[in-house]
């Protein structure tokens, strides 16, 4: 009986952060990452007994909350230049890498043999190629026979960092989309029906004939879609996989600023639609216990959740990266100027 | 103890000998004298909470929405643009979405229930009545976020399909009439957003209409019947007239449910913040959609502040609805008045 109440009290607070007991650390923030950051405070609970609770409200609420001080430790797919980080005396590290992937459902064309640039898909998506047998798509795919039929273009109707990826992308090899949409977490789409959230894209462009869509990696592998080849910064046409967003990764300049942005990245192998996900937390610490906590948290998983991160289709950092994080840690003090956490390196 | 009786209006009552009645009710108002009062202050107060909880309400949204407002002014509700990249916002796009999905649902939604209701009340036998009843309120307690999925998974590619490519090819090149079709075949906009919305609201109408259709006397119906009346005639002529307000009350709970109904909307009605053509065809949006949608990642600032303008504007749209039929319902009585 008191076992049975017991649990029901746990489940009870899992659910309700705010009755969180004290060394609980807590979190909010993006969605994209939440489901590998559920299955770490799960695995890191069952590991160490702490709890991480972690609330997938979305990048922008999350940031509200860590400036407001509501939660140790916010997230966000959407990263903050250096300034707005000092701003707020905040600072930011990457935990997982994931690809933002262009679907297709054209009867005809094989899964994942269809080659588009930066540029067309700006067009796409833009509303001036409006034609699957166009001949700026006709011209990157030769021998393969496109239908002669509208493009019906599909995109996200919510907020999220896969649209801030996504357009972030076509603004830097698409003049035309940077001057009339712009890049941002929402934006005023020029064509297209919204689903919302990643399954929403993703149900659309099943069930739609000659749609295109974006979606993350995870989703484009689970619901096997069939995804184009994007032709990178080196000019080779490169396919989704893993390895290329880790190549993305690889290729930024993260020892100058965690404020990268992986999109259209050098290098030949590189996945062009790559992005981070990002955790931000307050350097000067209030409650040094809990940022310790948090830090502890992500330590942990940086060693140990590799493959629960791998399983759910995200990518893990790369080593080197993971070096700078450490050191990154080193600056979230107390008030005294103690080191919060000191990472097992 | 007759002394202590009032006396009565006969002269000479008194020396009537009574029974007293036995036994006398007990005094209550003795017992607990404050029990009255304390009953009519809790009822009070759970009266005033809601008028209070309104007044939060809207003054919450006032304030939300004040940056927008002060930027803005009214010429947010004309205003079709809609661009957070540029920090720009109008709210058109979505009022006119919002307006037009409820009026086609209500296009639907009326009749449907109407016949349901005289179907229920006047036609059907006996054994179906109850079975069919229980039907139609389940329908009601479908979680809307189901028929959002079935609509956007089943009934959408079944319209685009079967009925606006036949339209579409039917009506393609008549100018005024192929414009009110146009849009890519994808079986997603306003049009389904009004049938899935009609389909919700069906439930709550028929039920209603067939409540008040029920408490109709028999014995007015028997009279028209008596005299000859079809079943047509003494539904239009005597069970509506009759149960007007009723099923005017039923229609404006439906019209309310339409207007604020969210995730169902949001799967089928495209999402599209553009008004280029009045199509019926063409992705749209809706104040509730563009909210669900947008709140969680917007930034704080002029990007919110136009969200909350929305919601502000919505519960002005339900409470000038409202107004309406109450409106409506006082002409009818007028009308009423005058004819007798």
């Amino acid at each position: 009986m008191n076992s049975t109440l017991a649990r029901w009290v746990l489940a009870a607070a899992t659910f309700a952060p705010t009755f969180a007991l004290a060394q609980d650390a807590t979190g909010a923030g993006a969605t994209f990452p939440a489901p590998v950051y559920a299955k770490w405070t799960d695995a890191y609970n069952k590991a160490t007994g702490a709890r991480i609770n972690y609330q997938s409200v979305g990048s922008g609420a999350g940031l509200n909350q860590i400036r407001a001080k509501t939660v140790d430790f916010g997230a966000s797919d959407m990263p903050l230049t250096d300034e707005a980080l000092a701003k707020d005396g905040l600072l930011q590290f990457p935990t997982v890498i994931g690809g933002v992937v262009p679907v297709i459902n054209v009867a005809g064309i094989a899964p994942g043999t269809l080659k588009l640039t930066g540029s067309v898909l700006g067009d796409i998506f833009l509303g001036k190629v409006s034609k699957w047998n166009d001949a700026a798509i006709a011209a990157l795919n030769p021998g393969v026979s496109l239908p002669d039929a509208a493009i019906a273009v599909v995109r996200r109707a919510d907020g999220s960092g896969t649209t801030f990826i996504f357009t972030n992308y076509l603004s830097k090899v698409n003049a035309d989309w940077r001057s009339k949409v712009g890049e941002g977490t929402a934006v005023n789409w020029p064509t297209g029906a919204g689903g919302k959230g990643n399954e929403g894209v993703s149900a659309f462009v099943q069930r739609l004939p000659n749609s295109i869509g974006y979606v993350e990696s995870a989703y484009a592998k689970q619901n096997k879609m069939n995804t184009v080849q994007m032709r990178n910064q080196a000019g080779s046409f490169v396919s989704p996989v893993d390895a290329n967003f880790k190549a993305a990764a690889a290729g930024a300049d993260w020892a100058k600023s965690f404020y990268q942005i992986l999109t259209d990245q050098p290098g030949k192998d590189s996945w062009p639609i790559t992005g981070a996900t990002f955790i931000m937390m307050h350097k000067l610490q209030d409650k040094p216990a809990q940022a310790a906590a948090v830090l502890k948290f992500f330590d942990w998983s940086y060693s140990n959740g590799d493959k629960m991160a791998a399983d759910l289709d995200y990518v893990p950092l790369p080593d080197s990266v993971r070096v700078l994080v450490h050191k990154e840690w080193g600056r979230i003090t107390d008030a005294n100027g103690n080191v919060a956490y000191a990472a097992a390196k | 103890m007759a002394a202590t009786l009032p006396a009565g209006p006969f002269p000479g009552e008194e020396t009537i000998a009574r029974s007293e009645p036995t036994p006398r009710p007990p005094a209550r108002s003795a017992r607990a004298p404050w029990g009255d009062r304390l009953f009519a202050a809790a009822a009070l107060s759970a009266a005033l909470l809601t008028l209070a909880l309104l007044a939060g309400i809207i003054v919450s949204l006032l304030i939300g929405a004040a940056p927008a407002v002060q930027e803005y002014g009214l010429s947010f509700l004309v205003r079709s643009e809609w661009d957070p990249v540029q920090n720009r916002y109008g709210g058109l796009v979505m009022i006119y979405g919002t307006l037009m999905s409820s009026f086609i649902a209500l296009l639907i939604a009326v009749p449907v229930s109407f016949g349901i209701a005289l179907f229920l009340t006047e036609l059907s036998p006996r054994w179906l009545k109850r079975p069919l009843g229980v039907a139609i309120e389940l329908l009601a307690a479908v979680p809307s976020i189901v028929y959002g999925m079935w609509g956007l998974l089943v009934f959408g590619p079944i319209l685009a399909r079967f009925v606006q490519g036949p339209l579409q090819s039917a009506f393609g090149h008549v100018p005024v009439l192929g414009g009110l079709f146009s849009g890519p075949p994808v079986g997603l906009g306003l049009l389904s957003a009004g049938i899935i919305l009609a389909i919700m609201i069906i439930p709550f109408i028929a039920s209603v209409m067939r409540d008040v259709f029920e408490v109709t006397p028999p014995m007015l119906k028997e009279s028209a019947y008596g005299l000859g009346s079809t079943t047509w005639e003494v539904m239009w002529r005597v069970v509506l007239p009759y149960t007007k307000t009723g099923v005017v009350g039923g229609i404006m709970l439906g019209l309310g449910r339409a207007l604020g109904e969210t995730m169902a909307v949001t799967f089928v009605i495209g999402n599209m913040n553009q008004l280029s053509s009045l199509s019926l065809f063409e992705a749209a949006n809706s104040i509730t959609s563009a909210l669900a949608n947008e709140f969680a990642e917007a930034g704080a600032g002029l990007h919110q502040a136009s969200l909350i303008y929305l919601g502000l504007v919505l519960f002005f749209i339900t409470f000038v609805v409202l107004s309406l039929s109450k409106l409506l319902l006082m002409r009818l009585e007028l009308g009423e008045g005058s004819k007798s």
